[in-house]
């Protein structure tokens, strides 16, 4: 029998970005915050000296262990889903301050164009354009409406930038200067500029100074240590929950964060959620925390797959086409990040120092930014150089045609260490009316209820705008005088690997309930008392990382919660039938 | 074996790459079992007091094997690694540099038995060369633990009860079976060149034996010797970082602040994470 405990104004499940930001605002403004997490505590200062490549890259540290649980995952739907067994083909976060603990630091607005897709598509090419079947949809919010909420995360978060030269308008500066530009970034922009393009400093959340945020909360500089990605920074200079949200909503003394926390349920009554059931993983003690507003803040599936055990809203039937839970999904798959790597026989870089964010960046290509008329595809993709800071089991680049072990490839993969650049081209993923989650109807968690079912089938929309990328990424390396270059190969199917970390939608906003979840405060549209922050609310994939669109959008939820509180009720957007698929 | 007479346990390894060069000896020499208690007194063998006195200030290794508990498998997975990462011009192979042991140890340990992985039923057979038989099942079939289902396309699934350490020993069982079968003999005791050809059916997944599919147990073994060869230190590999200092890899650094913009190639001399810990 479940403990019931006191009652609390809102209870959050989840502590990334989303629960961070959403626990952080509402305790900031006087009301009792309980937050959930499954993982374990940590602190910044856990990841002093754990500059370790095989244990955080290759054995996944940081990475949500898949004892208990998984996600089951097939391409068609007649197919039997098999279970995603290993920890290293789904890399989603876990502890306090959830996968924004390991991010790289790359900081991407996404495009006006994104938030009217729809229209835009439409205005420009004609209801045509649009094949039968790609489920986008104008999100229900504008850039311009959403813009001050991107301003506010980039505070908070301490972000080092230039604006892009083909970016939105923005209402601010970056808070901090770009970050330093290494010889094979400079190479990458002068070259990308030669042959007409505009390249820049990409944005990022490693820090470029020392910087107190609003909430008076410091970052140092980031010493360009290389151990950002799957890691924790040790210095505390890169942006993330740790840094940022969690301790500010600490030091109100209205948040209480409570880990080793598994919130299996949403209970409700009449309509409306009364609190959460979790359990105690360390105990197996079982718990209700009862609230007045129910926040999933949780990764994507989890946030799905919660709502679909609970028996809320109504999930998505691809035969009919009708239900909002579990509808599209997207995410970065093996089809998005390909592009050329360039090996250069007279040049040597220092390519093991670097960071998470440090990278050129250009958007000639990326969303309506250039003509789609005779192109067989929507959307585009942003193109990369990045400075990651290889390491020294990962950087083992070998020319096409090389062995992959033995004599040669000891020679060649040691000659062309350091001497390997790559650029790629990360590409927009639409939804799709076959790709989308449900319920697995064999496999089951460690407490005996349904794994997550994921359904996912690359379209030829992909695969040409991949193609349309692995070109123009060829022509920017050609231009950067590589001595050899490959190309990326196209894949036939999506290969099941779930390690890009970016996965989304399933509980996605807009105006129309016949077709979104949650409205633009990210209120769900069934139960007004629950709200679904994160990546899940997310309607399609755009040309780059998520994270500073859940951070605006959370900032965006936690205005509408409180907004909800004070007027003790309601709706906050009205709903709008629409012809948006 | 007689090179080593003097030499006590802890300086064996060393000498483990000259060990396994001058024989195939080993396991050939282990089956007959003529060698089997020469073997067995080295190991306990004590050398004269003056010999103790005289390797006291010399580094010391206590490598010994903690997961394959038969001298055959390991020295068979010595000899693959070697294939993998031979030694050659650039600097030492995968033997002299600790690689054997980093996979012994990476399978004893929690990687090694899939403890953060899903590992529930039901398991679909992932024997890929039977799948062409079974195109004609219907698709909808419920998936029980005996029964083989075509994998999705391209399938980079793991969908075995196997945990990572079983799969390496039935995948070096494999290779001995088709040393065999192909060259009459043992794994160990093949010219390089026979050895890479092996390797070569492996990779390919031409070699078929029940329960593992051989590209998929070649990819594991190439992937750990590149870990064992480019890990820390720490880990039993990458001997005293000689790996990165053939690659001009300085391991764990804290600050680049100062050299991020310098267009000169920096050679650093490597430092482990013990240097960096501190402690």
């Amino acid at each position: 029998m479940a403990k019931k405990l006191d009652k609390v104004d809102v209870v959050v499940v989840g502590s990334g970005w989303a629960g961070g930001i959403v626990s952080a605002e509402l305790s900031k403004a006087g009301y009792q915050v309980v937050m959930l997490e499954r993982g374990k505590d940590q602190t910044r200062s856990d990841f002093i000296g754990v500059k370790d490549e095989l244990r955080y890259t290759n054995r996944h540290e940081m990475i949500e262990k898949l004892t208990g649980d998984t996600i089951t995952s097939r391409v068609s739907i007649g197919d039997a889903a098999l279970p995603v067994r290993l920890q290293k083909d789904m890399n989603t976060g876990t502890d306090l301050g959830g996968g924004s603990m390991h991010w790289a630091g790359s900081v991407y607005r996404w495009r006006s164009y994104d938030f009217e897709i729809r229209s835009k598509t439409i205005e420009r090419y004609g209801e045509g354009k649009i094949p039968e079947g790609m489920q986008i949809r104008d999100w229900g919010i504008t850039y311009d409406e959403l813009e001050p909420y991107y301003a506010k995360w980039e505070q908070t978060a301490g972000i080092s930038g230039e604006p892009d030269p083909l970016g939105d308008k923005r209402s601010n500066e970056y808070p901090n200067p770009p970050m330093l530009a290494s010889p094979a970034i400079k190479l990458f922009k002068e070259s990308a500029k030669e042959i007409g393009l505009h390249p820049y400093q990409m944005a990022s959340g490693n820090m470029s100074q020392t910087y107190t945020n609003p909430d008076g909360e410091t970052l140092n500089q980031c010493m360009f240590c290389s151990f950002c990605t799957m890691y924790g920074c040790d210095f505390g200079s890169k942006s993330d929950p740790l840094a940022t949200v969690i301790p500010t909503a600490r030091k109100t003394g209205n948040c209480e964060i409570r880990t080793n926390s598994l919130v299996r349920r949403v209970i409700h009554k009449d309509g409306k959620a009364t609190g959460v059931l979790y359990t105690d993983t360390r105990t197996g003690q079982e718990f209700e925390q009862p609230a007045d507003v129910v926040v999933l803040a949780a990764f994507t599936f989890s946030n799905n797959r919660l709502l679909m055990l609970s028996d809320i809203g109504e999930i998505y039937n691809p035969e009919t086409r009708k239900g909002t839970i579990g509808r599209n999904f997207t995410g970065q798959f093996n089809s998005t990040f390909l592009g050329a790597t360039g090996f250069f026989n007279d040049k040597k870089f220092n390519y093991y120092m670097g960071a998470g964010g440090l990278g050129g960046a250009l958007s000639d290509y990326d969303a309506d930014l250039f003509d789609h008329t005779d192109l067989d595809f929507i959307h585009g993709g942003g193109i990369e150089l990045r400075q990651y800071g290889d390491g020294a089991i990962k950087n083992n680049f070998v020319p096409k045609g090389t062995p992959t072990w033995g004599e040669e490839f000891k020679e060649k993969s040691l000659f062309y260490a350091f001497r390997t650049l790559t650029v790629w081209y990360s590409a927009a993923v639409m939804p799709w009316w076959h790709n989308y989650m449900d319920l697995d109807p064999t496999y089951k968690d460690e407490f005996g209820d349904p794994l997550l079912r994921i359904t996912n089938k690359l379209t030829e929309q992909d695969k040409n705008i991949a193609k349309f990328g692995i070109e123009k990424c060829t022509e920017i390396v050609e231009a950067m005088g590589a001595d050899i270059i490959d190309q990326d190969e196209l894949p036939d199917q999506f290969n099941h690997g779930y390690d890009g970390m970016h996965y989304i939608g399933g509980v996605a906003m807009g105006e129309d309930p016949e077709t979104s979840a949650v409205n633009n405060y990210l209120q769900l549209w069934e139960m007004e008392n629950l709200f679904v922050v994160g990546g899940s609310a997310l309607p399609h994939f755009s040309s780059h990382h998520p994270t500073p669109t859940i951070g605006a959008l959370s900032y965006r939820a936690a205005e509408g919660i409180e907004k909800y509180l004070k007027e003790k009720g309601g709706l906050l957007t009205k709903p709008k039938s629409s012809v948006n698929a | 074996m007689t090179n080593n007479k003097n030499s006590n346990q802890d300086t064996q390894d060393l000498s483990r790459r000259k060990f396994l060069k001058s024989g195939g000896l080993v396991a050939g020499g282990l089956l007959g079992g003529s060698l089997f208690g020469g073997l067995l007194t080295s190991q306990f063998q004590k050398g004269t007091k003056e010999e103790t006195a005289s390797q006291a200030n010399k580094p010391v290794s206590f490598d010994a094997r903690t997961f394959f508990s038969r001298n055959e498998d390991f020295a068979l997975l010595s000899a693959a690694t070697e294939r993998i990462f031979p030694e050659n011009a650039n600097g030492m192979g995968a033997i002299e540099l600790g690689v054997p042991y980093f996979i012994d140890r990476q399978c004893a340990s929690n990687w090694g038995r899939n403890g953060n992985d899903y590992m529930h039923g039901p398991f679909p057979s992932v024997v890929k060369t039977d799948v062409y038989q079974e195109e004609n099942r219907p698709k909808d079939e419920v998936i029980t633990s005996s029964t083989v289902v075509k994998l999705p396309a391209d399938t980079a699934n793991y969908q075995t009860k196997m945990t990572r350490g079983t799969f390496f020993l039935e995948g070096l069982n494999a290779m001995e079976k088709t040393s065999q079968d192909k060259f009459g003999e043992r794994f160990v005791n093949l010219e390089p060149e026979q050895q890479d050809e092996i390797l070569s059916m492996f990779e390919k997944g031409e070699v078929k034996f029940s329960g593992v599919d051989s590209s998929d147990f070649f990819s594991l073994l190439r992937q750990t010797t590149i870990e064992g060869v480019y890990a820390d230190p720490v880990y039993g590999g990458n001997r005293n970082m000689e790996a990165w200092r053939m690659k001009g890899y300085p391991g764990p650094i804290m600050s680049f602040l100062d050299k991020i913009e310098e267009e000169e190639f920096i050679v650093m001399e490597p430092s482990s994470l013990r240097n960096y810990q501190g402690l």
